[in-house]
């Protein structure tokens, strides 16, 4: 059990004052907020122990590169990875992608070949592919989304075929909160010779995670959604795929030996990580997860569903909201629309009563498209929510419902 | 026929009337609602101004060598934004509307009111006015 009133007292932000009103922040889909501790482990970092990492022979360097490189053991374990050195740092979800899209993309990718998606990614895991087909003459597909917002295992199967040479599935939907069957989907994609990525940016926070278990062959997340710093995150590979793949960026640290006749390429995970990296927040990214680990995910997805229950409960209740994404494994976001009425108009009388909730596209427009709507309003919600916020959300509503009717 | 700021001190004096936004978003809202819909063969790309979450459009056209405006948006706040701009300009020389100073934006408030996203949106409407008013006066 999870003590919430305790938790949120660890959270500086949630006791602001918006507009004069109390905070209510339910755009947790797009990022989430930062404990104390977070917050401290950066700045500390900056006060006592900064100096730039890796190859420095003085004390701050060497401690730097400590704790940096303690973070990296630190994921490791938190995923679950066989190995230290398939932990590459990035700017985040997006970063990850892009860097598989460039290298094993270019490399292992050909003319013919086909990548697979589904229509609910997030725009990050479409245009790095549509920009490798568009070079590389590949084929971009994907699995259709049914009425609740789910995919169809045997649309895999149709879809999945020896000519799939990658398939790149969101873990849970941002724009619905559908949870997609990726143990099967990674079991598809293998028994068809094709390599899988998991984008987990939407999953990291709610679920224990255990890469050798599921067996993918990439997955990543930002920092910045289990609660670290922006500007951190993961791509987790598997080691043999990783030593194939070309380096994605050139400078410092990703070599051995530069030279004008030739430059020789550093190992994992170094290959990887050119220039000097966001060294703070990767280490407060460590605090993060520590602070989860602490709360225990299996607690905080207990919570996070009796809260997404009682929320989908309440808003059904209202007359002419629909909700989008009713899929039965569902993480805690809804999406809904009032009848009639633009996202945007409900997201602006909501922001005026203290109530943060994202509204538009999601950066998922074949949703969007999919359902012939402009958008959705979205309510996303974290440990540190309560069924108190739902109420003000839900009154929140009905007040929009009124004066835009 | 008023000046563009006596228009503009007449909407600023409209809104000192309300302390709170939520009165100030009824009366956007109402007024949004008050406007006519802008006829569909002027809804288009070209009319289209980017920037804004909902999709507005702006059509303009010269009459007796004025220039008016006619304005629609699918969010009913931002239609009701979008024909402030359109109450202070439409009907004036295309001269006096590239050379207005919009004050009011900022006299009532909205500015400072809408998150960057939206102020984008509103910066949009305003450039895509001057923008006709400088076409039409080269013409």
């Amino acid at each position: 059990m999870l003590d919430i009133q305790k938790i949120r007292t660890d959270f500086p932000i949630l006791n602001e004052k918006i507009r004069g009103k109390q905070l209510v922040y339910l755009d947790n889909g797009a990022s989430t907020q930062k404990p104390q501790v977070v917050i401290d482990a950066e700045s500390y970092y900056y006060e006592h122990q900064y100096a730039n990492i890796h190859r420095g022979v003085h004390y701050l360097s060497q401690v730097g590169t400590d704790l940096y490189e303690n973070v990296r053991k630190q994921v490791q374990q938190f995923v679950n990875a066989k190995h230290e050195h398939e932990i590459i740092f990035t700017k985040g979800t997006t970063n990850a992608i892009n860097l598989v899209a460039y290298t094993f993309g270019r490399k292992f990718i050909n003319e013919g070949d086909e990548i697979l998606i589904t229509e609910m990614e997030h725009h990050s895991n479409i245009v790095p592919w549509q920009m490798l087909c568009e070079e590389k003459k590949c084929i971009l597909k994907y699995i259709p989304l049914q009425a609740d917002g789910s995919i169809n295992l045997e649309d895999a199967e149709k879809l999945i075929t020896p000519k799939t040479k990658l398939v790149s599935v969101v873990y849970v939907s941002n724009a619905l909160g559908t949870i997609n069957p990726i143990k099967e989907l990674i079991a598809i994609a293998h028994k068809n010779g094709a390599k899988i990525l998991i984008d987990a940016a939407q999953a990291i926070q709610h679920f224990t995670i255990d890469v050798q278990a599921l067996d993918c062959d990439f997955f990543v997340f930002s920092g910045h959604k289990i609660y670290g710093p922006t500007g951190t995150g993961i791509l987790y590979g598997k080691d043999d795929i990783l030593n194939q793949m070309p380096p994605y960026e050139g400078g410092g640290d990703m070599i051995k030996t530069v030279s004008f006749s030739g430059t020789t390429f550093n190992d994992l995970p170094f290959k990887f990580e050119a220039g000097t990296p966001n060294i703070a927040g990767c280490i407060a990214l460590g605090t993060a997860i520590k602070y989860v680990q602490d709360l225990g995910i299996d607690n905080i997805r207990a919570y996070e569903t009796e809260l997404l229950n009682y929320a989908t409960e309440k808003l059904s209740a209202i007359e002419g909201l629909k909700i989008y994404g009713t899929a039965k494994h569902k993480s805690s976001v809804i999406s809904f629309l009032l009848d009639g009425i633009h996202p945007y108009d409900v997201g602006v009388i909501l922001d005026n009563q203290g109530i943060a909730i994202r509204t538009g596209h999601h950066c998922a427009q074949p949703v969007m498209d999919h359902y012939g709507i402009p958008g959705t309003c979205r309510a996303s919600f974290a440990f540190y929510n309560t069924k108190e916020e739902v109420d003000v959300l839900v009154e929140g509503i009905l007040k929009a419902k009124k004066m835009l009717s | 026929m008023q000046t563009i700021n006596s228009i503009q001190d007449e909407i600023i004096e409209d809104f000192s009337m309300y302390d709170d936004w939520n009165d100030k978003y009824e009366y956007l809202i109402e007024f949004g609602k008050s406007l006519g819909k802008l006829d569909e063969q002027y809804k288009t790309e070209e009319n289209r101004i980017h920037g804004c979450q909902s999709r507005v459009w702006l059509h303009g056209e010269i009459k007796d060598d004025k220039l008016f405006f006619y304005a629609d948006s699918d969010a009913i706040i931002t239609k009701g934004i979008v024909g402030l701009l359109v109450r202070v300009l439409s009907g004036h020389t295309p001269n006096e509307i590239a050379e207005s100073d919009l004050y009011f934006i900022e006299k009532i408030g909205l500015k400072d009111h809408l998150s960057p996203n939206r102020a984008n949106g509103l910066v949009a409407m305003v450039k895509k006015m001057k923008t006709y008013g400088i076409a039409f006066q080269a013409k």
